[in-house]
């Protein structure tokens, strides 16, 4: 009884002494394997009288057993020990910056048509697009601005040969719009015009959104409303808003709009009703259809919303420019 | 256009404040741009009358003058200006004055003599330009008065911005209407008397061309002495709305165009030759204008001639040779209608925007013109003498506009507007406006616009002049009432994705003008397919672009310029490109420079090379799904570097192009490290398609790698191609994952690596069959491109 006794207490020194998995294992060899000294007592069995057998073979089952527990316990707590290690050895600097590619950024001009186009899309509207190189018919005629319009002073127009011209404003998208498609219509149209003007304020391109709604029984208090509510959303908070009449020739009523700046009124777009003849001028009905129009200046948009004082710089390109929008 | 407003109370004054009338004009279309004192401030300059002028002794030019200041009190100032006459009042600064240009005046002593104070020129004052001469006061002036007083400087100049379709509003008299208008005042015009003939001198007028100026008004005045000056008043008035003085006849004549908004002109009439017509330019004649230009006259331009030439541009600007002078003595006086289309356009042909013109273009009451011409003759009898002749006044009637009857109907007002408004007050304010007005018994009105207003003509025009009276902020305001209907997704979705595809890969997108400089296109791209501007701004801005390239490589160059050394940016936009037609495509551009990544703690980075943009356009092109159908064609393009430039097909059709700039180009804009562009046409891109979903297979994939050697020049993208036709379907992916030449290789082979992965969906492939495949594979790479295995 006492050999087996002995063999335990020196096993579980041993595996209380292991550091690491392979010594571990060793000793469970040593003592459980094959060849282990538990085994050779357990073969060595035999040779025990036959009333002693059955007592020696519980208490050197017991002693295997309790070995195979202590080893299993030592062997997790190994484990939990590499793993802590491990753990420890790979712990690096985390504030470090990343790895690879950065990202870019997009036109601050781009950004100020996306939230106006998702403010529109809400209600509806489809967002279109027309030719940059106009004809005289789309850009002024079909909107009621004919040859000699004093008007047309206001438009200081590139021409091109064969009387093209570049687009002076994106209201000529209405047009082709209205010539393809009868009412109701529903959109917005951004993109870029361009005035023969170059100085401090004004760039000889720039970006407009027109946008267009034709239907029965729309009134200038749903254009009123449409864009009170636009501008409010746009710019985040609630401000004072006018509208003011003005003339434009393709729309009749036709008003200005102004927000309360910090430094007074501030004008940010036109609007109007759709004039009677541009709705002929398609073969619209104008007593069955009315519309509502407006036209906005992205950049003039983007510029108070940014608080941008050039408006040269959009063009620019500038890295130092792009990148305080990305 | 400026105005006085005092000059505008003399016709209407309401009790309301000048912000108050500012916010008015404003609010109803008449957008004030800016309300200004009408002269910088300045105190203690009062009336002086010169009663005794004496040479200085000591300084030649210089005069001593003896000034009545009133109350007895005299002194004597030194003076150096041409225009001190004894008896004339001028304008004295006193000693302590302050001056509008901050200027105080001190007794001085100027060479032995005692100057208290100084006669001050207009432009010391801030009232007008500087001319040496001092400023003259009218006779009927107090000496000592204050001058801020005499001269009413408690003004304001207020600055209207009229809009093309209120002509009507180019005058005090039409300003006032309008005030009158908005606050139920009452107009109260000066008296203007009539019928002031007193002698028979005539000039006949024939109208020849009665549809171009239906009304003309002469008469001839003679007698007038015209070196007498205007009076302060009328030159005050002058200018604070903008115009500087003359001489007294012209001052006149702008002094009614002002205050009633027509157009005046006064010929010499001694340099007149017979009859007076009016008629369109003689092929090939020529005027020589008041401001001395030399026009040669089309015969599209109407004139105002004598028996012997042109005299004057109708409705623009009068001819030199027939102006009043400082000789003239008779003269006569035009007031005229010119039709706004007989006017339009010439204007900007000869490149003169008159006073007069500005407003003949946008419409001139056309019964205004007697009363006009009876109002400049009363004020130049008053101011400078003479007699006038009878009024000739020749009138086309059926050639003056026409006013239709307009037919409002009530339902329309809340169509358009939104709004159910009274009858009787729609009335009123039609009535209130000018128009005449009938109710229809059935509801609704017929309307006539008065003559002085050409843009009342149709229903919504009148609805507009409701809208504006009942006041655009009063209309309500309520959320959109039509029927919602869903439309497909269009094109624009799909640009969004491709343009933040490109900022994750590290790009900027840029805005480029669309306009480029035709030397650096040029370079470029095929010149005879550049659309070139009539007008451009500059040369740098002559022809539209053909590509974005120009554009990236001006705004790449830009930031090198400024220090930049990795510059990655992208653009969207039409290009223009003149083949048969004119095409205006749209086009997605990027261009890299620099290094692949930005500088990092962890990267030994290299420079970007084909490759690097090659991925993105790949990834670009995979928005469509249909990245199989693409390939690449080295071709020669004069923008790219020869060995680095590639034609991008999609199904055998061109959808763009990229490659190395040309080294040649490089130099030539100061950029010294390889660059690298590519251009997609958006609409030539096929469309994304929807997927169809593969089944996916349970068994196991089996790879096998092998390294060939072919010749340099073979295209590692044909290899790829004949492996993939020669293959059974079981070969599930193809992966190139090495290139190698040098050492162990001969020069003029190279080494290709490559990975194939079989897979059958049905049940596992065994190795034979896969070896089976993998010798078909290597026997016709080597039969196609003489592929040898690597050993």
């Amino acid at each position: 009884m006492q050999a087996h006794q002995q063999i335990v207490d020196k096993a579980v020194r041993l595996i209380e002494a292991a550091t690491d998995l392979a010594t571990l294992d060793q000793v469970r060899i040593d003592y459980l394997g094959k060849k282990g000294q538990l085994t050779q007592l357990l073969k060595q069995l035999g040779k025990l009288p036959a009333q002693d057998r059955p007592s020696a073979g519980q208490a050197i089952n017991q002693a295997k057993q309790l070995l195979q527990q202590t080893i299993a316990k030592h062997k997790e707590a190994l484990q939990q020990q590499m793993l802590d290690a491990q753990l420890l050895s790979e712990k690096i600097d985390v504030t470090l910056p990343p790895r690879g590619q950065r990202s870019g950024g997009l036109h601050p001009v781009t950004q100020t048509f996306a939230d106006i186009q998702q403010l529109f899309m809400q209600l509806g509207f489809e967002v279109v697009d027309g030719p940059e190189i106009e004809d005289d018919y789309h850009n002024f005629e079909a909107l009621n601005i004919p040859e000699h319009h004093p008007a047309r002073a206001m438009h200081d127009t590139f021409y091109f040969e064969n009387n093209l011209l570049l687009r002076t404003h994106t209201s000529s998208v209405q047009i082709r719009v209205m010539q393809d498609r009868q009412p109701p219509l529903r959109f917005i149209a951004p993109g870029r015009v361009f005035r023969c003007d170059s100085d401090m304020t004004h760039t000889p391109m720039f970006h407009q959104v027109e946008g267009l709604m034709v239907d029965e029984h729309v009134t200038f208090a749903e254009l009123k409303g449409l864009l009170q509510d636009f501008l409010h959303l746009f710019f985040e908070r609630d401000m004072k808003i006018r509208f003011r009449p003005s003339y434009f020739p393709f729309t009749e009523p036709s008003a200005e709009v102004d927000i309360m700046g910090d430094n007074g009124w501030l004008e940010v777009l036109g609007c109007g009703m759709v004039h009677p003849n541009v709705l002929e001028n398609v073969s619209i009905d104008s007593e069955k259809y009315s519309g509502l129009a407006f036209g906005m200046g992205v950049e003039r948009l983007a510029m108070l919303k940014y608080g941008i004082d050039d408006l040269r710089i959009f063009f620019e390109n500038d890295l130092r420019f792009l990148k305080q929008f990305s | 256009m400026k105005f006085s407003e005092q000059w505008l109370r003399e016709w209407v004054n309401p009790d309301i404040s000048t912000d108050e009338l500012s916010e008015q004009l404003t609010m109803a279309g008449l957008e004030v741009e800016a309300v200004q004192d009408c002269a910088r401030d300045f105190h203690q300059v009062v009336v002086a009358r010169v009663e005794q002028v004496k040479q200085h002794p000591q300084a030649e030019g210089l005069n001593i003058c003896q000034l009545d200041i009133g109350d007895m009190n005299k002194l004597n100032v030194v003076c150096g200006a041409d225009n001190v006459v004894p008896g004339n009042h001028y304008a004295l600064a006193k000693v302590g004055a302050n001056l509008a240009d901050g200027r105080q005046i001190r007794s001085t002593e100027i060479k032995g003599v005692t100057s208290a104070g100084m006669l001050c020129s207009p432009a010391e004052l801030g009232l007008g330009e500087d001319t040496g001469l001092l400023l003259e006061l009218a006779s009927d002036t107090s000496p000592g008065a204050d001058l801020q007083e005499v001269l009413c400087l408690d003004d304001h100049v207020i600055e209207l911005s009229v809009t093309p379709n209120r002509g009507d509003c180019l005058s005090i008299a039409g300003i006032a209407r309008e005030v009158a208008v908005l606050n139920g005042a009452k107009l109260s015009p000066p008296d203007m008397q009539i019928d002031t003939a007193t002698i028979e001198n005539k000039r006949a007028i024939t109208l020849q061309a009665a549809e171009a100026c239906p009304c003309y008004v002469g008469r001839v005045v003679q007698g007038i002495d015209i070196n007498r000056l205007s009076p302060t008043w009328l030159t005050e008035k002058l200018r604070r709305c903008g115009i500087r003085s003359i001489n007294i006849v012209v001052d006149v004549t702008n002094y009614v165009m002002l205050e009633l908004g027509q157009p005046m002109h006064a010929f010499d009439n001694d340099l007149l030759n017979g009859e007076i017509s009016v008629r369109y330019a003689r092929q090939g004649e020529k005027l020589q204008l008041l401001d001395g230009q030399n026009c040669n006259l089309t015969t599209q331009t109407l004139v105002i001639a004598d028996e012997s030439r042109a005299i004057a541009m109708a409705g623009i600007m009068g001819g030199l040779d027939t102006a009043v002078s400082k000789q003239t003595v008779n003269i006569f006086l035009e007031s005229a209608f010119f039709s706004p289309r007989a006017i339009l356009g010439r204007a900007r042909d000869y490149g003169l925007h008159t006073d007069s013109s500005r407003r003949f273009e946008r419409g001139v009451d056309y019964t205004l013109q007697r009363t006009a011409l009876e109002r400049a003759s009363q004020l130049l009898l008053e101011l400078c003498g003479g007699e006038a002749g009878p009024v000739v006044d020749i009138c086309q009637s059926e050639h003056l506009p026409k006013r239709r009857t307009i037919v409002l109907k009530a339902e329309n007002i809340s169509r358009l507007l939104g709004i159910e408004l009274d009858s009787k007050l729609v009335t009123e304010m039609l009535q209130r406006l000018g128009l005449t007005v009938t109710e229809n018994e059935t509801g609704g009105w017929q309307l006539i616009a008065p003559s002085f207003r050409f843009d009342i003509d149709i229903e919504a025009d009148v609805i507009e002049e409701i809208a504006r009276l009942y006041g655009y902020d009063k209309l309500p305001s309520t959320a959109m009432q039509s029927g919602l209907r869903m439309h497909p997704i269009s094109g624009g979705t799909q640009l969004h994705h491709l343009c933040q595809l490109l900022v994750s890969r590290g790009y900027y997108e840029a805005i480029t003008y669309s306009f480029v400089a035709q030397q650096l296109q040029a370079k470029l791209f095929d010149a005879q397919k550049a659309v070139h501007l009539l007008n451009p701004i500059s040369s740098d801005m002559g022809v539209m672009r053909q590509s974005l390239w120009p554009g990236l490589l001006m705004a790449l160059q830009y930031n090198i310029k400024r220090q930049q050394s990795r510059v990655r940016l992208f653009e969207h936009g039409r290009v223009f490109n003149l083949d048969t037609t004119l095409r205006q495509e749209s086009v997605i551009s990027g261009i890299i420079y620099g290094k692949v990544y930005p500088e990092q703690w962890d990267i030994n980075d290299i420079s970007c090379d084909l490759y690097d943009i090659k991925s993105d356009v790949e990834a670009l092109l995979g928005c469509s799904g249909q990245l199989s159908t693409v390939s690449y064609r080295n071709i020669s393009h004069s923008a790219l570097h020869p060995g680095q430039s590639i034609e991008i097909l999609q199904e055998n059709h061109v959808v763009g192009l990229m490659g190395s700039i040309h080294p040649a180009i490089l130099t030539d804009l100061d950029i010294a490290q390889p660059t690298f562009v590519f251009e997609l046409y958006l609409s030539r891109i096929s469309a994304k398609s929807t997927v169809k979903f593969t089944k996916l297979t349970k068994f196991p994939s089996i790879r096998r790698d092998i390294a060939i050697l072919v010749d340099d020049d073979v295209a590692v993208s044909d290899i790829l191609k004949c492996i993939e036709s020669c293959s059974s379907k079981w070969l599930d992916n193809l992966e190139l994952f090495d290139v190698y030449q040098g050492e162990g290789i001969d020069i003029e082979k190279k080494s290709l690596a490559l990975g194939l992965t079989f897979q059958r969906s049905s049940s596992t492939l065994i190795d034979e069959e896969v070896e089976g495949m993998m010798r078909n594979i290597i026997h016709t790479l080597h039969s196609e491109f003489g592929a040898t295995l690597r050993e």
